[in-house]
């Protein structure tokens, strides 16, 4: 059994007492549903796709693995559920250590991995019975679950129709409901919701937390900043196979600055000297952008309105304002320089219209 | 005794779906019985007098010495399109949803070539069904009817002991297409359509000698003849040589791609 201290960003809420506890002053012993050391994976030709990668998932955790295409998050996930042997390193799930005993996490885990491999001549009910039967369920127990799997992820009228006619999001759906069977204690989503539309993935994103708030801990990995930042009580950002940050999504983004306001003022066109005067009362200017003022906000959001109080009494006539906050994009482009594939969509903004 | 029920299971479910599969997949199901049926036909119906050649051996009809040959063709075919079907669950990733439940990797394929084996045996008593419907008589009645569907049905995963080698080891469907005509040359460099003493050299030595011969007369004997015991053993060992190769291939092959990691 793994042991280890919280992580210092412990606001995450699941780090569970698992053995030797002792309230009244003794040692704590936490249990990780997740952890490596040093995880690697090199390919033939000396391609590495995995160099060294530590991490430590907590039991209830929903963890964030968040990286561009081609960095790493698949392999690492093919690593932790037993479908790639690591080349150095090592990584311990579900309390079983991937090399020395896969069957042993087989058992205690859920997978749905990117692109939904299904087979399309197969029905919806017809995979799952067959999921119930790799993970050894007698076939009444299998059928029982099967079946209330299927409801609960809003399939059982789909269930005897070819996996073929599915839409992309049902295909997620029947995905998770198969990961699902074996009643796992660690669920790993690989890029869940790829390639879905908003309403799909929504759905998705309740499931995961519904999943997490019975106790799964959760796995996903994701090139969505929304994505990360919704669901994950921690983030992991991997690129070139190596971990560049991990925090939760409100630590890791107070890091690299503070909010910023994007003004455009009526009948002007960009900023002014007198624009200029007033701003940099409240924070750093920023280059102007889009015919947009730029104020980085030294109080954050609780100075918007005295900005526009500022404004209006210099005889500026604000037409919008925007309060921009710092995205996981920027933690991404503050450790790497470069911007997140599929990564371009900002944190909603507090929008006023003056 | 739990585990190997559990896998049993496994191995009964996974031949259940490759069966399903071949029939919802028509250009897997084709090969099996469409293709050899046709060619059964056409030599049957052109070739029907090569009976009057002299070393010929006595057959009641071209059509009973013809269906030993259909049958081993349909089961090469049938281990090729069973390959198919396992580089497609490769490229589709549907094996990656096997390999990572609690189960034998060998389960998984040996699933697949179980409903190789079922899809054999359905395929010999189609042809056996096709001999009676055109007046032939199985020499050996019942008991040679049931050692035809066996063997076939050996052989059928025999066979796809070796097409699925290279389907594991490749992982790609068009790969394992490309064995179609190495198989047809295999097939004619046989006994299956002519006896090995009425061809030219070298092809009559290469089919007196190739395995699948063996095959082809453990299968034919209890049609126009007398079970004996020295070929019988011979197709057994083919049987069992050709399943061994092709079981220890598929082992190498998924060690190897478990090295390569794709």
């Amino acid at each position: 059994m793994l042991r280890g201290s919280l992580p210092g960003d412990a606001s995450h809420r699941a780090w569970r007492v698992r053995d030797g506890a002792d309230e009244a002053g003794g040692y704590r012993a936490r249990v990780a549903a997740i952890s490596t050391q040093n995880l690697a994976r090199e390919f033939e030709g000396g391609i590495v796709a995995v160099g060294g990668v530590d991490l430590e998932v907590a039991e209830g955790e929903i963890y964030g693995f968040l990286g561009p295409n081609g960095a790493g998050k698949t392999t690492t996930v093919r690593m932790l559920t037993t479908l790639l042997a690591p080349t150095g390193g090592r990584a311990v799930v579900a309390g079983h250590d991937v090399a020395e005993n896969p069957g042993a996490v087989r058992r205690k885990i859920g997978v749905a991995l990117q692109e939904a491999a299904l087979d399309p001549l197969m029905t919806g009910r017809e995979l799952i019975h067959l999921q119930a039967t790799l993970h050894g369920m007698p076939k009444a127990r299998g059928h029982e679950l099967g079946d209330a799997l299927l409801h609960r992820v809003g399939l059982a009228q789909a269930a005897d129709r070819r996996v073929g006619t599915y839409s992309g999001g049902m295909r997620r759906r029947l995905d998770l409901a198969a990961a699902l069977v074996p009643e796992p204690s660690v669920l790993f989503l690989d890029e869940p919701t790829t390639g879905l539309d908003p309403v799909s993935r929504q759905s998705i994103w309740e499931e995961v937390t519904k999943l997490n708030d019975e106790g799964t801990t959760v796995f996903l990995t994701t090139q969505y900043l929304e994505e990360a930042d919704q669901l994950a009580d921690r983030v992991g950002i991997i690129t070139d196979g190596r971990m560049v940050a991990e925090g939760t999504p409100a630590k890791l983004k107070s890091q690299v600055g503070k909010p910023h306001l994007e003004i455009s003022l009526a009948g002007q066109d960009g900023t002014s000297a007198d624009c200029d005067e007033v701003l940099a009362r409240f924070g750093t200017l920023l280059p102007a952008k889009d015919g947009l003022a730029l104020v980085e906000l030294e109080g954050g959001a609780a100075d918007v309105g005295p900005v526009v109080r500022a404004l209006d009494e210099a005889g500026l006539a604000v037409a919008s304002l925007e309060l921009v906050e710092p995205t996981l994009d920027d933690v991404f482009v503050a450790e790497t320089g470069r911007h997140l594939e599929g990564g371009d969509k900002p944190a909603e903004p507090e929008a006023v219209e003056a | 005794m739990a585990e190997l029920a559990a896998n049993a299971r496994v191995v009964v479910a996974l031949g259940a779906r490759s069966i399903r599969q071949t029939a919802r997949r028509p250009q897997l199901a084709a090969p099996l019985l469409v293709f050899p049926t046709v060619l059964l036909a056409i030599r049957t119906g052109g070739a029907g007098r090569a009976v009057d050649l002299p070393g010929f051996p006595e057959v009641e009809s071209f059509l009973a010495f013809m269906l030993a040959g259909a049958m081993v063709q349909s089961v090469l075919l049938a281990g090729n399109s069973g390959a198919i079907a396992l580089a497609i669950d490769i490229e589709m990733g549907f094996t990656d949803r096997l390999f990572a439940a609690p189960i034998s990797r060998f389960g998984v394929v040996l699933g697949r070539l179980s409903g190789t084996a079922v899809l054999g045996a359905f395929a010999a008593v189609w042809f056996l069904a096709i001999g009676f419907l055109f007046g032939v008589t199985i020499q050996e009645g019942i008991v040679g009817v049931v050692w035809i569907v066996l063997l076939v049905a050996a052989s059928a995963l025999a066979f796809g002991g070796i097409a699925a080698s290279i389907a594991l080891y490749s992982g790609k469907a068009s790969v394992v297409q490309g064995l179609f005509p190495l198989m047809f040359v295999i097939l004619f460099l046989s006994t299956a359509f002519f006896p090995a003493n009425l061809m030219l050299e070298p092809a009559g030595s290469v089919a007196e000698y190739n395995p699948l011969s063996f095959i082809v007369e453990g299968i034919r004997e209890p049609i126009i003849g007398e079970f004996e015991l020295g070929d019988q053993l011979k197709a057994v060992a083919a049987v069992v040589g050709i399943g061994a190769l092709g079981l220890a291939l598929s082992a190498w092959s998924m060690r190897a791609r478990a090295r390569r990691g794709s």
